[in-house]
C-alpha cells in the first residue's frame, strides 16, 4: 500500500469504528440522545471519511463538471443526512471509500504483477573502459561499446559476444526455459539472463532500440489500442450517469407533483430518498475499471508466456478466430533442411553418413550443410582427397582411399550403379542424396524441411475449436500435398509467389463471414500478408524488428502451439469481459428498479455500486492466470 | 506527431474524463489515456507547439479531475 492508501485506510477504520459505536448507541437506546446531538455526533465520522469527496464536489461545481461521481456521492449522502437518515448517509460514504481503496489496491497489485511477469528491463550495464569496468545507465552505452555480463545478470543491450563461452536463458522473453549456447560471435539479446560464465559483448544497438526495450514499449502501449468493448463502456458511462441522474430528479420532483395533482399524499421524503439511492447507483465505476483491467491482465498474462499482443482490440479479434492461415516454411516446418532418415545399403548407417559428410564437407549447399550437421563430428580433412563437384549431379571424392560419390540419380547412372528405391516413396517431401562407394550403391540419405513437432497438435487443437486451417506455400505441389496430408490441414495452396499469398489471403478474407481470419508466418518476406489479415501473427521473431513492427501478435519463439494458447487467452479474457458487462449492468438496472419501487434502500444501492465493482475487479484479475 | 506521457490518476473513470478533455484541446488531433499502464498518448496537429499544447492539456485535465498529474 502506498501512503495515500494507508491514509485512506486509517480514515476508513476511524470513521467505521465511530459510526459503529453511534449505531449501537442509537439502536440499543442506552442513552437517549436528542436528534440534533445525534446529528452532530454523526457528522464527525462523516467528515472524517468524506471531506475530500465534499471538497472535490465543490470544486467540480466551480469547474462546471456536473455528474462527476464526487458530486453525486456528496449530494446523495448529504441528502440522506438532511432527511434524517444519518446512519445511511455515513455508511454510503464509508463504503464508497472502501470501494475506492479496494480498487486502487487491486489495480496497483495487478500493475505490479504484470510488471513482475515482464521483468526484463535491465537496470544497468557494466561498461568496459580503459580504466576497468564501470557500472552505468544502459541508456548511456554507445553502439559498439564493450560491456561485461556477469553470471546471473541480464543482458542489458543487444550485441555480439567477443569473449567467453556461456549459456543464456531467454525464458523471460519467450516463456520457455531452454538455455542457449553463446560463444564468440553469437548474438545475445537483451532481456535474456547469462547462466553460465562471464562474457563480454560488443553492443550492436542502442538501449532504446534493443529487444528488451522494444518489447516493454510494445506491451506498455498495448492498452492504447482500445477494444470495441472498452469503447462501448466509455460511451455507456457517458450516457448512463446523466440518464440515472435525470431519472433521480424525476423521481424526486415529478412523482410528488403527480401525487399532489391526483389528490394523494405527496410523500416528498420517500421519493427524495429513493432518488438519492439512484444517485448512489449511478456511478459507472465497476464497468469502467473492470473492462480495461481484464484486457490488461490478459495481455500481461500472455506476455509472460512469450506472446505479445499489441492491443486490446487484437484480443477481441483473436477470440473470434474462425480461419487460421499458416505459411508453411518456417511456421509449420522448421524452415531448415535436416536429415530425416538414412536408408543404408551395404554400409552401416553411421558409415554412410560419415562418408557422405566427408565428401560434402567442401560444399556450402544447404543440403550439404544439413548432412554435415547431422554427422556432428569434426571432419578430418587429411582423410579426403580429390573432391570435385559434378554440376547438377553431385560430388565425387576419395575418402580413406575409397571412391565416394553422392548426388542424384543421374550421378548414380554415371557411376554405373543401380539406384535403390526410397521406401518412403510417395510419402517423401524432400530431397534424396544417393551414395555409391567404389561404384557400388551404398544407400541414400533423405533430407527434408522437418515439420515442427508441435505443428500437428496445434492444428488439431485449432480444428477442435472449429477453426478452419489453411496452409500457404511457395513449394511444389507434390511437397505441399505430403506436408498438408501429414498435418491434416483443411485446405492448402501451393506454388504461390509472395504476392500470391497476399491475394490468396484477400480472397479468403472475402469468403469469410462470421469470424476473423488470422495469418501466422515467420515474419520473413510476409510482412504484407501479416498486415492484410484481420490479425497477423509473427512467430519466432526474437530480435527481428521488421516482423515485430508488421505483426499484431508476436510469438517470441517459434512454437505453433503458442498460437493456440494465445487464442485460449483471448477467449477467456473476452468471456470475463462479457461476464462483467452483463453482471454489472444487470445488477445496476435491477437495483434501480428495486430502488424506484422502494424495495431497495441505500444499503442495496451501496452493494450495487461497491460490491459489484469489487466482484468485477476480482473477476477481471482472473485473466492474468493462464492454464497451460 | 505523437508523444507519450506518464500520468498519475486514481480512478478509471477519471482517466476517461482526462481523455475526453484532452481531445477537445486545440492542437490535439487525438488522444488516448491508458489507465492501467498510466500512460497518455497524444497526437498533435501538424505545426502545433507541443509544449504550449501540453500546458493547455494539463489545465484541461486538472479541471475535470483535480487529482490528476501529467509528467511533462
Amino acid at each position: 500500500m502506498n501512503k495515500k492508501q494507508k491514509k485512506t485506510l486509517c480514515r476508513v477504520i476511524v470513521a467505521g469504528v465511530l459510526c459503529a459505536i453511534l449505531m449501537i448507541i442509537s439502536h440499543t437506546q442506552v442513552i437517549e440522545l436528542p436528534k440534533y446531538v445525534e446529528l452532530v455526533l454523526y457528522m464527525v465520522p462523516f467528515l472524517i471519511i468524506g471531506y475530500d469527496i465534499l471538497l472535490k464536489a465543490l470544486e467540480g461545481i466551480r469547474n462546471l463538471q456536473a455528474f462527476d461521481e464526487n458530486f453525486l456521492m456528496a449530494v446523495a449522502t448529504v441528502g440522506a443526512i438532511a432527511l434524517g437518515e444519518y446512519e445511511e448517509g455515513v455508511a454510503v460514504m464509508l463504503f464508497y471509500q472502501i470501494g475506492e481503496l479496494f480498487q486502487s489496491i487491486a489495480v496497483g497489485k495487478s500493475r505490479r504483477n504484470i510488471s513482475a511477469l515482464m521483468d526484463i528491463r535491465p537496470d544497468y550495464a557494466n561498461l568496459v573502459t580503459d580504466d576497468g569496468v564501470e557500472r552505468v545507465d544502459p541508456d548511456d552505452v554507445m553502439v559498439g561499446s564493450v560491456i561485461e555480463i556477469l553470471v546471473g545478470e541480464k543482458v542489458p543491450i543487444d550485441g555480439v559476444v567477443i569473449s567467453g563461452d556461456t549459456y543464456v536463458n531467454t525464458s523471460a522473453l519467450t516463456g520457455e526455459s531452454v538455455p542457449v549456447r553463446a560463444i564468440v560471435g553469437s548474438e545475445v539479446i537483451s532481456g535474456s539472463i547469462n547462466d553460465g560464465a562471464v562474457i563480454r559483448v560488443q553492443t550492436t544497438k542502442e538501449f532504446g532500440e534493443s529487444t528488451a526495450s522494444k518489447i516493454l514499449e510494445l506491451v506498455e502501449s498495448s492498452g492504447l489500442r482500445k477494444s470495441k468493448s472498452e469503447k462501448f463502456i466509455s460511451k455507456f458511462a457517458k450516457y448512463y450517469t446523466p440518464i440515472v441522474c435525470i431519472a433521480a430528479l424525476l423521481l424526486a420532483v415529478c412523482v410528488p407533483l403527480v401525487n399532489v395533482a391526483t389528490g394523494r399524499d405527496a410523500c416528498v421524503a420517500t421519493w427524495v430518498y429513493r432518488a438519492f439511492t439512484f444517485l448512489v447507483i449511478s456511478c459507472p465505476c465497476a464497468l469502467v475499471i473492470s473492462i480495461p483491467l481484464t484486457f490488461f491482465a490478459g495481455i500481461g498474462g500472455a506476455s509472460a508466456k512469450g506472446i505479445l499482443v499489441k492491443g486490446a482490440n487484437y484480443i477481441e479479434t483473436l477470440s473470434k478466430t474462425n480461419v487460421a492461415v499458416f505459411d508453411k516454411t518456417g511456421t509449420l516446418t522448421k524452415g531448415v533442411f535436416e536429415v530425416d532418415v538414412i536408408h543404408p545399403g551395404e554400409l552401416s548407417a553411421e558409415n554412410l553418413l560419415e562418408y557422405t559428410a566427408y565428401v560434402e564437407s567442401y560444399s556450402n549447399h544447404p543440403i550439404a550443410r544439413s548432412i554435415i550437421r547431422a554427422y556432428g563430428k569434426e571432419v578430418d580433412k587429411a582423410r579426403i582427397v580429390d573432391v570435385r563437384e559434378v554440376s547438377g549431379k553431385g560430388v565425387i571424392g576419395m575418402v580413406d582411399g575409397r571412391r565416394v560419390a553422392c548426388g542424384n540419380e543421374r550421378l548414380m547412372n554415371d557411376e554405373d550403379c543401380l539406384v535403390g528405391e526410397c521406401v518412403l516413396g510417395g510419402e517423401s517431401a524432400g530431397t534424396i542424396v544417393h551414395v555409391s562407394v567404389d561404384g557400388r550403391y551404398a544407400g541414400h540419405i533423405h533430407i527434408q524441411d522437418i515439420i515442427k513437432p508441435t505443428s500437428k497438435e496445434a492444428l488439431d487443437k485449432l480444428k477442435a475449436k472449429g477453426v478452419r486451417t489453411v496452409m500457404l506455400t511457395g513449394d511444389k505441389e507434390s511437397v505441399a500435398a505430403v506436408v498438408a496430408g501429414k498435418l491434416g490441414v483443411n485446405q492448402y495452396y501451393s506454388e504461390l509467389l509472395p504476392g500470391d499469398k497476399v491475394s490468396m489471403v484477400e480472397k479468403l478474407l472475402g469468403e469469410n463471414t462470421g469470424g476473423k481470419l488470422i495469418f501466422a508466418g515467420d515474419g520473413i518476406n510476409d510482412a504484407p500478408v501479416l498486415t492484410r489479415a484481420d490479425c497477423g501473427v509473427a512467430m519466432g521473431v526474437l530480435g527481428q524488428d521488421a516482423a515485430i513492427e508488421a505483426a499484431d501478435v508476436v510469438l517470441m519463439d517459434d512454437d505453433p502451439l503458442k498460437l493456440v494458447t494465445a487464442i485460449a487467452i483471448a477467449k477467456k479474457s473476452m468471456r470475463i469481459v462479457y461476464e462483467n458487462i452483463i453482471f454489472a449492468i444487470g445488477i445496476k438496472l435491477l437495483c434501480l428498479v428495486l430502488g424506484a419501487l422502494g424495495l431497495a434502500g441505500m444499503w442495496l444501492a451501496i452493494f450495487a455500486d461497491v460490491g459489484v465493482m469489487v466482484i468485477a475487479v476480482l473477476n477481471a484479475i482472473r485473466a492474468l492466470r493462464i492454464k497451460e | 506527431m505523437k508523444k507519450t506521457y506518464k500520468i498519475d490518476v486514481d480512478c478509471a473513470n477519471c482517466a476517461n474524463k482526462m481523455e475526453t478533455a484532452t481531445k477537445k484541446v486545440a492542437g490535439v488531433k487525438d488522444a488516448t489515456v491508458n489507465f492501467m499502464a498510466l500512460k497518455m498518448s497524444v497526437e498533435f496537429e501538424d505545426g502545433a507547439d507541443v509544449s504550449a499544447v501540453m500546458k493547455d492539456v494539463l489545465a484541461a485535465c486538472k479541471k475535470v479531475e483535480s487529482d490528476c498529474e501529467i509528467f511533462l
